[in-house]
């Protein structure tokens, strides 16, 4: 089936098989792979990306469900080093990370989170991210990441 | 004083964040090579039972199938699935790298096909039947003791893999420390099985040149120098023709240490196909088929006296090491009586250590390996002394404590313990936490009718592994790491390291450690891990042994250069070695203004146009660092719990965390680590469980059946520390990676049976889920 898609402001013209997931189309046909697949059953969200601007689960959404629409990855939340989105930055400074693996499902769920609520209480960001399953940092630097990126963005970067 | 700030002991934040939050690392499913096939194993669907047949016919006829496999193409020409921890013959199994006639657990690999495309294989896959007449099969691990009720292997007298039996003359002074108590406590304790589930599941590609005959391998591994012996001594090749990379890794805990059938066969087939081969793991191959930890069976004893001091521990620790002995699996087990004294000065253990074979996923090391286990024992013993006796658990746990001038001390268990101040973490987790107050309010809300409890755990655990004489009595691998450091001709350093972290932040250490040593900026310095053609040679990441070990390394290579800088400097300045000091920034000589700065020397190490005699030209050093004796940090955990008597839920109230890990190098990665720790071992307590059922079948397969710790489970974790450093390492460093596992878990135990024992509870078994609490309070008011 032919779709056309545009990820990260750049639109994608592809022949895709009817049964490709949409992480694979990102990842294989497009080569982005800082979206990973940790579950393959939408209960992990290391797969998550936003599509118009919601996020979802890429894992269990097939490519042809994208096509006409916008998917924004890890890689397009920012254009070079130098300008890093809010939830990036404050993923770094508050140590939000060790292994990496969720960490571009963590920002994508996070960083549309913020735009619906951009004063979270920390339960209401421990809440937002029970779909994102992270074993390396028992959640509490995640936690302090995103309001971290809270303060950024209302400081009006 | 030194001239710059020190970066030793700052919070500075990870230079491998970068990458990693903009999508740009690279995870061994993230590469892709010209001419790359697919595999996708046929896993057996029974957990015992003899292969009929196999019919691979249908998958290689499928478009885009390259290739099919059995166990009857590798016939004589692979070896078994590496172990280290072989048990000995009679006990030992092979575990052939894919299922020769019977299987013996749900998710053996059976037989492999290659596709050139992922869904493809996985097609061709579905095509393959296998006929397997299902016999009966060992699941229970008790069970499993009574060869009469099924064995794993028919050809063994029983399902035993690995038995340390008590040793008679020391059981028998044990007895008498019985005889001469108040009181003895019998407790039996299940430490379930549980799965690691690192978030990038295991990912393999392989990759045989046929031009230089040389095999290049991406893996998902916490070890890729041991991943290449095993792969060599399984495949029959030089090691001089492998190199495995370890990328960018997505987590371990222990389970990305054993090398798996998988790992040897991609290999082999690439060679047959000559073209690169990848396998990525599905999240069900990840929890049928990658290694589970802990799965032990306590029958404890303990003598006590009436002032509440534990006297001595007798019993045995049964050990299920699933269907076959994985790479360090049998050895595990022998650490948690080594381990089970924890921070107090009992007089006697005598506890044995049988390790049995069922036909259940292998298991291997698991954060913690074996300590948690023991932790987890001698600590419900200390809250049965207190409940015994009356007194406070907080007291009963003082009292046994081994006083801090007692060391270096030898325990019941035979451990050798550095140092420690069990008092000082304890008397600080009470004052933060505020015990007594903590204490009277949940009096109150009892007076209320709210199942409230506080738990305490104090702890201590066994790190930075070797030494390599003492690491295990069956493990057969040196335990010492390595560090290379190469400055270039600018000043900027290059180090390598045998460690091979995956999460831990090694790289932004051992560059702040650099940058201290040398005078320049941690930017500057570039830390190189993973790849056995880039480091000189080395074990890996596991045992919380990164920085106690590998770090020590890397100071051991720094100081060589910093010593051969030292002599050139002297050489260029006009002045003896022993004139020449380093301020943090230059070499000086002492009571002169003559200096060079570090670079200065660099250049002229590399430029040479002053030879130093008696030296070589350039600025480089190699270093293993082969430890004297293991380190044991330790800590102190308290938390408050509210059991919902109707539901069962149990909710985390509060938790303070006062740990010691001696010296700390990044205080950030430092608090990272311990929290994840904490949520790892609370999501044993309160929710995590690998199920089989009665026959073998595995009933948490995917992650909406296995319950993992989740964000909104937990309050805001309180974080304090002590330092106590260590002598045996010249960091003062004791590893802390497995803290929070060792103390989260009887933590939180102990609170939740202290909130149900107003309502006559007793004793209840991990996981902590709502039905098993519910079920525990309707039995009590029985």
């Amino acid at each position: 089936m032919k779709i056309s898609v545009e990820v990260n402001g750049q639109v994608y013209e592809r022949d895709v098989a009817p049964r490709l997931l949409l992480v694979h189309f990102l990842r294989e046909t497009l080569g982005l792979t800082g979206t990973h697949i940790g579950c393959e059953t939408t209960i992990c969200g290391a797969c998550t990306v936003h599509l118009d601007g919601r996020a979802v689960k890429s894992c269990t959404l097939f490519a042809v469900q994208a096509d006409g629409r916008r998917v924004t990855t890890v890689e397009g939340l920012a254009k070079d080093a130098e300008h890093l989105h809010p939830v990036q930055i404050g993923f770094w400074e508050e140590h939000g990370l060790q292994c990496g693996y969720c960490t571009p499902g963590m920002i994508m769920t996070t960083s549309a989170f913020l735009k619906e609520n951009p004063n979270p209480s920390d339960a209401e960001i421990r809440h937002a991210i029970e779909g994102n399953i992270c074993r390396c940092t028992g959640y509490q630097q995640i936690v302090n990441a995103v309001q971290h990126a809270a303060r950024l963005e209302r400081g009006g970067r | 004083m030194p001239v710059r700030p020190v970066s030793v002991g700052e919070r500075i934040k990870r230079r491998e964040d970068p990458r990693l939050i903009r999508g740009l690392a690279t995870y061994t499913d993230d590469i892709k090579l010209h001419g790359m096939l697919h595999a996708a194993f046929v896993r057996s669907d029974y957990a015992a039972g003899k292969i009929q047949k196999i019919d691979l016919s249908k998958a290689r006829a499928r478009k885009g199938v390259i290739a099919a496999y059995t166990f009857d193409d590798l016939r004589g020409k692979v070896a078994r699935t590496p172990c280290v921890a072989r048990p000995e013959p009679g006990r030992d199994a092979e575990h052939p790298l894919l299922a020769d006639g019977f299987v013996r657990y749900v998710g053996q690999p059976v037989a492999v096909v290659i596709a050139e495309d992922r869904y493809v294989a996985r097609d061709a896959a579905l095509d393959v039947t296998v006929d397997i007449a299902p016999s009966r099969a060992v699941v229970d691990l008790r069970g499993a003791l009574d060869p009469a009720r099924g064995k794993v292997y028919a050809d063994h007298a029983d399902n035993v893999a690995l038995a340390v039996p008590q040793n008679p003359e020391n059981a028998a002074a044990v007895d008498k420390l019985f005889q001469a108590a108040d009181g003895v406590l019998r407790l039996e304790l299940v430490n379930q099985k549980v799965a690691p589930v690192s978030m990038e599941p295991r990912a393999v590609l392989a990759h045989w040149d046929e031009g230089p005959q040389r095999l290049t391998m991406w893996t998902s591994t916490q070890v890729p120098h041991l991943v290449k012996q095993a792969v060599a001594q399984c495949l029959s090749l030089s090691e001089v023709r492998i190199r495995v990379v370890a990328p960018e890794v997505g987590g371990g805990f222990g389970c990305k240490i054993p090398v798996y059938p998988e790992e040897c066969l991609l290999p082999w087939i690439s060679r047959q196909l000559r073209r690169p081969i990848k396998w990525a793991e599905t999240r069900t191959e990840n929890l049928a088929n990658t290694t589970h930890g802990r799965a032990q069976y306590h029958e404890l004893e303990a003598a006590y006296k009436k002032d509440g001091e534990l006297v001595a521990l007798r019993g045995r620790v049964l050990s299920d090491v699933g269907a076959y002995p994985s790479f360090f699996g049998p050895a595990i087990a022998t650490f948690t009586p080594l381990m089970m004294p924890g921070c107090y000065r009992l007089k006697g253990l005598s506890v044995e250590v049988v390790c049995l074979y069922t036909n259940t996923m292998a298991t291997d090391a698991y954060r913690g390996a074996g300590r948690p286990e023991a932790a987890y024992a001698v600590e419900r013993i200390m809250d049965a002394i207190a409940a015994a006796t009356g007194l406070d658990p907080a007291d009963v746990r003082r009292r046994n404590f081994i006083p801090k001038n007692a060391f270096p001390f030898t325990t019941a268990g035979g451990a050798v313990y550095d140092s420690g101040d069990y008092e000082a973490t304890l008397d600080k987790a009470l004052a933060r936490f505020d015990y007594a107050r903590a204490k009277s309010q949940r009096d109150q809300a009892r007076a209320q009718g709210k199942l409230r409890g506080i738990g305490v755990a104090t702890f201590t655990e066994i790190c930075g592994l070797g030494p390599s004489t003492a690491a295990s009595p069956i493990q057969r691998t040196g335990s010492w790491e390595s560090g290379m450091v190469r400055v270039e001709p600018t000043g900027n350093v290059t180090i390598t390291t045998g460690a091979s972290p995956h999460g831990q932040g090694q790289e932004t250490a051992f560059a702040q450690m650099a940058a201290d040593a040398f005078g320049v900026e941690v930017t500057d310095v570039e830390v190189l891990h993973g790849d056995t053609d880039v480091v000189t040679h080395g074990v890996g990441t596991f045992g919380s042994r990164g920085l106690v070990v590998g770090g020590t390394a890397v100071h051991m290579a720094l100081e060589k250069v910093k010593a051969k800088a030292a002599r050139i400097a002297a050489h260029l300045l006009d002045a003896k070695p022993e004139q020449v000091t380093f301020d943090g920034e230059a070499f000086r000589v002492a009571g002169g203004e003559r200096k060079l700065t570090f670079r200065q020397v660099a250049e002229a190490a590399h430029l040479w146009n002053v030879p130093v005699p008696g030296e070589e030209p350039g600025l480089e050093a190699v270093a293993r660092f082969e430890p004297t004796g293991t380190t044991f940090p330790f800590g102190a955990h308290l938390c408050e719990v509210e059991v919902d008597r109707e539901t069962g839920e149990v909710t985390l109230l509060r938790y303070v965390a006062v740990d010691d890990a001696g010296k700390i190098v990044n205080p950030l990665l430092a608090e990272g680590q311990r929290l994840g720790g904490i949520v790892q071992g609370l999501g044993q307590a309160l929710c995590e469980e690998v199920r089989y059922d009665e026959s073998g079948q595995l009933l948490t397969a995917t992650l909406m059946d296995y319950a993992m710790p989740k964000a909104h489970m937990f309050p805001r974790i309180e974080l304090d520390s002590t330092c106590t450093p260590t002598h045996l390492n010249p960091l003062g460093a004791k590893g802390i990676g497995e803290l929070g596992t060792i103390g989260a878990t009887p933590c939180v135990v102990s609170a939740v049976l202290d909130a149900l024992a107003p309502a006559g509870v007793t004793h209840i078994d991990m996981p902590l889920t709502p039905p098993r609490v519910w079920a525990a309070l309707q039995g009590a008011a029985k």
